[in-house]
């Protein structure tokens, strides 16, 4: 029998209450699928096409062990007044065995009213 | 004024989709978009990739299923207002509706279909208080006419395409114009880039980078800008105008006050005809809301025909509505 492989990484919400994630490994999800399915309150509006941004996260531990961001992304981080250069957008990043030790902080905004 | 029997706000898959069930009820359609052509999002931000998920069509092109979709509806002979956003809705003494658009187009119809996606792009604002307090008193989140800046001074606020570009051509315009990135870098052109260094060099300009907009005051009018720099040192600038320029987001925009229900920035709806709470709207497609929704374009195209089965009623108050295939009956024409 072949041993499921585990990622853990941690989500720290708005409030700053922190909860560890297990996923298993291969499950070829983003970031943001995995918050949603979560139930984290977060709109990903566009559906994951990094036109809304509603997904920004702050990455608090990990960043450099990530999937470098593509141009899309970082040009929509480019506008958001509230980007810093730990900002990623959670559907562009695939979830994978380098998402783990990771911490992400939930920014994106709840309404677009 | 256009009159029909069925105004659609949006104009991608769902709404074009919305012209064919509800021609084959005989109702007619005209389509609002707020961009200058037809196909949503398919259109505008993805016409070469290709949609696994469409009934019958293995792998399709964004672009053809729209202009597939087109063909599919010619023969009710849709009207299209294109480029123009949605402002306002009027109910009617008799129940039907005029909608109004920002360029002064009014469209009398019996009912309205909201199928706007993610709705429309519109400028995204920054965190600072009191901002909305001075649009219009100081703030714009676009320059229209240059000339209105002419010998003022300008804090210009972003640091992508738009906000150097507006820097280098505002140089020769404005008393003083100064730029505000919470970066050192750029991700804009790189020539752009580097004649806004040039400017700031010659000190044409004034580039202050690794810092945010904090807050605003004046009085009635827009006076000073506070700017808090990367080691919290803050320093108040004297400003007559200040442009923000922060890209688009898609918000709702005037929908939002039609007294809808909304939940999560999406439209609230029943799943038995995708009715809002008010009589005589629908929303249908990625801009609705419902337990168990999903945002697929086949989801929509259900929707979309559910949707015309009820707004028949209103339609064609006189007449009794009877289903029939396309199999058997064909597509009538108007």
């Amino acid at each position: 029998m072949t041993k499921i492989l585990m990622i853990h990484f941690t989500i720290e919400d708005r409030d700053g209450t922190q909860q560890p994630i297990e996923i298993p490994e291969g499950i070829n999800l983003s970031l943001m699928e995995v918050l949603k399915a979560s139930e984290y309150d977060i709109l990903a509006t566009c559906g994951g096409m990094a036109l809304c941004a509603t997904c920004h996260v702050k990455v608090l531990d990990g960043f450099d062990d990530l999937p470098s961001a593509q141009d899309a992304e970082l040009d929509m981080l480019d506008t958001l007044p509230d980007a810093d250069s730990d900002s990623r957008l959670a559907c562009q990043i695939r979830v994978d065995e380098r998402l783990n030790g990771a911490t992400f902080r939930i920014k994106g905004v709840r309404e677009l009213v | 004024m256009v009159t029909t029997d069925i105004c659609i706000i949006g104009a991608g898959p769902v709404g074009l989709f919305a012209v064919f069930e509800a021609g084959l009820l005989k109702m007619r359609c005209h389509l609002i978009d707020a961009l200058p052509q037809i196909g949503g999002q398919l259109s505008e931000i993805y016409p070469q990739k290709p949609i696994y998920d469409i009934p019958g069509y293995p792998a399709i092109n964004a672009q053809t299923l729209v202009d597939n979709l087109m063909t599919q509806i010619a023969p009710f002979n849709p009207g299209f207002t294109l480029g123009e956003r949605v402002e306002q809705l009027d109910r009617q003494a008799d129940g039907s509706y005029v909608v109004t658009t920002n360029d002064g187009t009014s469209v009398h119809c019996q009912v309205v279909v909201i199928a706007g996606g993610l709705g429309c792009f519109e400028p995204r604002k920054p965190e600072i208080e009191n901002l909305e307090r001075f649009e219009g008193k100081g703030v714009a989140y676009m320059v229209k006419n240059p000339e209105q800046l002419r010998d003022r001074r300008v804090v210009l606020a972003g640091g992508g395409d738009s906000a150097l570009d507006w820097t280098v051509f505002l140089a020769d315009v404005a008393k003083e114009v100064t730029l505000v990135h919470r970066s050192d870098t750029f991700r804009g052109a790189p020539d752009s880039a580097e004649k806004v260094f040039h400017l700031a060099s010659q000190g044409r300009v004034n580039l202050v980078l690794q810092s945010n907009i904090t807050s605003i005051h004046g009085n009635g009018h827009l006076q000073e800008v506070s700017i808090t720099a990367k080691d919290k040192t803050v320093t108040t600038l004297p400003a007559d105008n200040l442009i923000p320029l922060f890209g688009l987001t898609p918000k709702l925009g005037p929908i939002a006050d039609w007294g809808l229900t909304i939940d999560r920035s999406a439209i609230v709806v029943n799943t038995t005809d995708y009715a809002t709470n008010v009589e005589r709207i629908y929303a249908i497609g990625d801009i609705n809301t419902y337990p168990g929704k999903l945002k697929l374009i086949l989801c929509g195209f259900h929707e979309a025909a559910l949707m015309c089965q009820s707004a028949f009623r209103y339609v064609h108050p006189d007449q009794k509505l009877s289903f029939k295939y396309t199999t058997v009956n064909g597509v009538p024409t108007f």
